[in-house]
C-alpha cells in the first residue's frame, strides 16, 4: 500500500484501516483504499480473497449479514459510513449496488425503475415519473429495447437486459457510487461488452467500484485496480492498489504479477 | 497407457461384466417404480372406496306408509285438491293448537300450493319410513326389493330418494331423519370458519412474519420456535380442552357477548368455538407462512436493501407478495384442518341439537362434523343416509372454500 493520503475530498469514497469480521473469523485484514471520483475501480482477485466483502463494506449491505461487523472506517464526504449516526438506508441510496445475478423485481420494467423513488419519499407527478423512467433506461442504454414494453415484467428480458434493467434501477435513486458485484459473470460476452461500455459512459456522472474475476475485464474497463489476496490466517488482504495501466504492465509486488500473469489464482 | 487401463480394470467391471452392471442397476430402479406406482394406486382405491360407501348411502329406494291413509280424507286425490281444500284438510285433521302454531308461524294465506301441500303431507298424513335401501341393492336388486315390499308391506309406497336435495340443504334438524336438514349445521360451520380465518390469518402472518424477519437467533426465539412445530402435532381434544378453559369459561363476559349487550347466557357460543380452532390451526399457519417468507429468494432482499429500502418496505413491497401464495397454501391446509374438527367443538360445547340458525358470532351453534357424529351414532338405519348427505355437503363445502383459496392464490401469483 503505496499510495500517499491526500485530500479526502478528492476521493469519493476513502477506507481507513478496515477490518470485517464474520463472527469471530477475521474476514478483511486492514484494508486501506481511495474510490477516486468518476472513476472505475476494479476489486480483482482470486476466489475467497474478500473483495467483495469490501465492496459490500461500502454501502453497509453487510450490516444484512449475521454476525458480520466492520472496524476501521469508510469515509464518504469526509463522514465515517460506520458512525452511530448514520442510518444505513441512507447509505444505500446513496451509494447503489448491483449484483452478480440479474435480480429485476418480479414487477413491469416501469415499476422496476419507479420502485426506488416511492420508497425514497418522490413526490413529483406521474409525468415526471414517466420522464424519470425514461432518463434512467436511455442512461442503461435499455431504453431502445424495452420503451414500447415497459409494462411487461421485468423478468422477461434477457439475462444482459436484466442486468442493464437492475442498473437503470439503481440510477433511479440518484446514487453518487455506484458498486458492482460481478456483474457480468452470469452474462455472455456481448452482453459483458455492453455492460463495459456502459460503465465507461456512467463514469462521466457516477464513481464506480466493480469487483471482477475476469482480469481482462478489469484490464479493459477500469481506471485503478486493487489486488486482493488471502493472507495465512485466510484473511483478506490489499496487496497492491494503482492505475490499471501500471498495475497491469508493471506490478510493483511479485504476488500481483504471479496473479496476473496467470501463474496462480 | 498401459498403467492407467490396468489401475481402471482393478476396480470397475469391463464388458460384458459392465453391461450386467446397468442392467441389475436399471432392474432395482423399475422394482422401486413399481412399489411408488403401487403406493399411489393404493391411495386411489382408499380414495374411491370413501366416496362409493358415502354416495351408496345418499340414494336408494324407500319404502313409506302413510299413517293415515289418504283416501279418508278427501273424495278427490290430493294432488288435485286445490289451496283452500288443503287447508281445509289440514285445519279438519291437526290439533287446534298446533294449527294455530302454524298459523302464527306463517299465516296459511301467504304460503304457496306446493307449501300447504307438504304441509298435509308431513302433519296429517305422517309418512312412515319402513324400510331404506342402497344405491348398490337399488340398482342391482331392484327385483327383490319389489318381491319384498310386495310381501312385507303391501300398504307401502315405494320410492327412489335422493336424501341430499335442497330441502336437506335449507330445513333445520329434526328427529324425523325424513324431515332433518344441515341448514342449522352449515350456517354454524361457515360462521365459524369465517371468525376463524378473521382471526388465525393476520396473527398467523403476522407471527410467521416476525419470526422469520425480525426474530433473532437466540436461545428464546429457538425455544419458541420449537414449541411452535410442536404444537401443531398436539391432539386436537387438547386444544378442546383448553378452549374450554380459556375462551368458555375465564372469557366467558367476552365469549357469551355479555359486555356487547348480546347475552346468550353462557360462553359456549361461535366465538368461543372459532378462537378455539384459531389456536388449533394457528401453528400450521404459521409454520407454513414461514416456510412461504424463507423462500422468497435472497436476492430479491438484497436488491430492494440495495435501493435504500427500509426493512419494513421490503418486507411489504417484496417479501410479502412474493410469500402470498405459499401462505395462502398453508390457509388451504388450515381451513381444511379446522373444518372438519370434531372433538374440540365437543369440548367447548357445540350443540347436538338445535333448530335455529346462528344469528351472529354470540349465538348457540351447531357444526356439520358434529351433525355427522350425532348421526352416524343413531341405530336407525335412514340416518346413515342423512349423515352421509351431509358428508356430502362437508366436501363440497371443504372443496368451494379450497377453490376460492386457490383462486386467490392464482391471482396473487400471476400479478408482477
Amino acid at each position: 500500500m503505496t499510495e500517499k493520503q491526500t485530500d479526502t475530498a478528492q476521493h469519493t469514497l476513502v477506507v481507513r484501516n478496515m477490518n470485517v469480521y464474520y463472527g469471530a473469523f477475521r474476514a478483511i485484514n486492514n484494508v486501506s483504499l481511495n474510490i477516486e471520483r468518476n472513476k472505475i475501480t476494479a476489486l480483482i482477485g482470486p476466489s475467497g480473497c474478500g473483495k467483495s466483502t469490501v465492496l459490500r463494506s461500502l454501502n453497509r449491505m453487510n450490516d444484512l449479514v449475521n454476525g458480520a461487523r466492520v472496524e476501521g472506517e469508510v469515509l464518504f464526504h469526509e463522514q465515517n459510513l460506520y458512525a452511530n449516526d448514520v442510518d444505513a438506508v441512507e447509505v444505500r441510496r446513496r451509494i447503489g449496488m448491483v449484483f452478480q445475478k440479474p435480480n429485476p423485481f418480479p414487477k413491469s420494467i416501469y415499476d422496476n425503475i419507479a420502485f426506488g423513488p416511492r420508497i425514497n419519499g418522490w413526490k413529483g407527478t406521474k409525468s415526471e415519473m414517466d420522464d424519470l423512467v425514461e432518463r434512467c433506461l436511455r442512461q442503461a442504454a435499455l431504453w431502445d429495447d424495452v420503451k414500447d414494453k415497459l409494462k411487461e415484467s421485468g423478468l422477461a428480458l434477457s439475462g444482459g437486459q436484466q442486468q442493464r434493467l437492475c442498473i437503470a434501477r439503481a440510477l433511479a435513486v440518484e446514487p453518487e457510487v455506484i458498486l458492482m458485484d460481478e456483474p457480468c459473470s452470469a452474462l455472455d460476452p456481448i452482453s459483458t461488452l455492453k455492460i463495459e461500455e456502459l460503465m465507461m459512459e456512467l463514469r462521466q456522472r457516477y464513481t464506480i467500484a466493480i469487483v471482477t474475476h475476469n482480469m481482462q475485464q478489469a484490464a479493459r474497463a477500469s481506471d485503478y485496480t486493487a489486488f486482493f489476496l488471502m493472507n495465512d490466517q485466510r484473511a483478506g488482504e490489499l496487496v497492491e492498489y494503482g492505475p490499471t495501466g501500471d498495475l497491469f504492465t508493471n506490478p510493483k509486488d511479485k504476488r500481483t504479477e504471479d496473479y496476473i500473469t496467470g501463474r496462480f489464482g | 497407457m498401459t498403467t492407467l487401463n490396468d489401475e481402471l480394470k482393478s476396480g470397475l467391471p469391463q464388458g460384458e461384466a459392465s453391461r450386467r452392471n446397468v442392467a441389475s442397476r436399471r432392474r432395482k430402479g423399475a422394482i422401486w417404480r413399481t412399489i411408488f406406482l403401487s403406493a399411489t394406486i393404493f391411495g386411489l382405491i382408499a380414495l374411491s372406496l370413501l366416496v362409493y360407501n358415502v354416495v351408496n348411502e345418499v340414494f336408494g329406494y324407500v319404502a313409506t306408509e302413510y299413517a293415515v291413509d289418504p283416501a279418508t280424507l278427501s273424495d278427490k286425490p290430493l294432488d288435485e285438491l286445490n289451496k283452500d281444500e288443503l287447508v281445509a284438510v289440514l285445519q279438519g285433521n291437526m290439533r287446534k293448537n298446533a294449527f294455530r302454531t302454524l298459523e302464527n308461524e306463517k299465516p296459511m294465506a301467504n304460503r304457496s300450493d306446493s307449501e300447504v301441500y307438504d304441509l298435509v303431507i308431513e302433519r296429517v298424513l305422517k309418512p312412515q319410513t319402513l324400510e331404506t335401501w342402497t344405491l348398490r341393492d337399488s340398482w342391482f336388486n331392484k327385483a327383490a326389493i319389489d318381491a319384498q315390499v310386495a310381501s312385507e308391506f303391501p300398504e307401502a309406497k315405494l320410492e327412489f330418494r335422493s336424501w341430499i336435495s335442497t330441502s336437506f340443504l335449507t330445513t333445520p334438524m329434526s328427529s324425523d331423519p325424513l324431515r332433518a336438514g344441515v341448514r342449522t349445521a352449515l350456517l354454524g360451520s361457515l360462521w365459524m370458519i369465517g371468525i376463524t380465518i378473521l382471526f388465525a390469518f393476520p396473527i398467523g402472518v403476522g407471527a410467521a412474519i416476525y419470526l422469520e424477519e425480525y426474530a433473532t437467533d437466540n436461545r428464546f426465539n429457538r425455544i419458541i420456535q420449537t414449541n411452535i412445530n410442536n404444537l401443531a402435532g398436539v391432539p386436537s381434544i387438547i386444544y378442546g380442552m383448553l378452549g374450554l378453559v380459556i375462551f368458555v369459561r375465564t372469557l366467558e363476559p367476552i365469549t357469551s357477548g355479555r359486555i356487547f349487550g348480546a347475552d346468550s347466557g353462557n360462553g359456549r357460543t361461535i366465538v368461543a368455538a372459532s378462537l378455539t380452532m384459531m389456536l388449533l390451526i394457528l401453528p400450521i399457519m404459521i409454520i407454513n407462512g414461514q416456510e412461504a417468507i424463507r423462500a422468497v429468494p435472497l436476492s430479491l432482499r438484497q436488491a430492494s436493501y440495495g435501493l435504500g429500502a427500509t426493512k419494513w418496505q421490503t418486507i411489504w413491497h417484496h417479501v410479502l407478495p412474493n410469500a402470498l401464495p405459499g401462505i395462502f397454501t398453508g390457509t388451504i391446509l388450515a381451513i381444511s384442518r379446522a373444518i372438519g374438527e370434531t372433538a374440540p367443538l365437543i369440548v367447548v360445547g357445540a350443540s347436538t341439537f338445535i333448530v335455529t340458525d346462528p344469528d351472529g358470532p354470540f349465538a348457540k351453534f351447531t357444526a356439520l362434523p358434529i351433525q355427522i357424529y350425532n348421526w352416524t351414532s343413531r341405530p336407525q338405519p335412514e340416518f346413515a343416509h342423512i349423515a352421509a348427505s351431509a358428508i356430502v355437503v362437508l366436501l363440497v363445502m371443504l372443496l368451494s372454500l379450497n377453490a376460492i383459496a386457490v383462486l386467490l392464490r392464482n391471482r396473487f401469483s400471476k400479478r408482477g
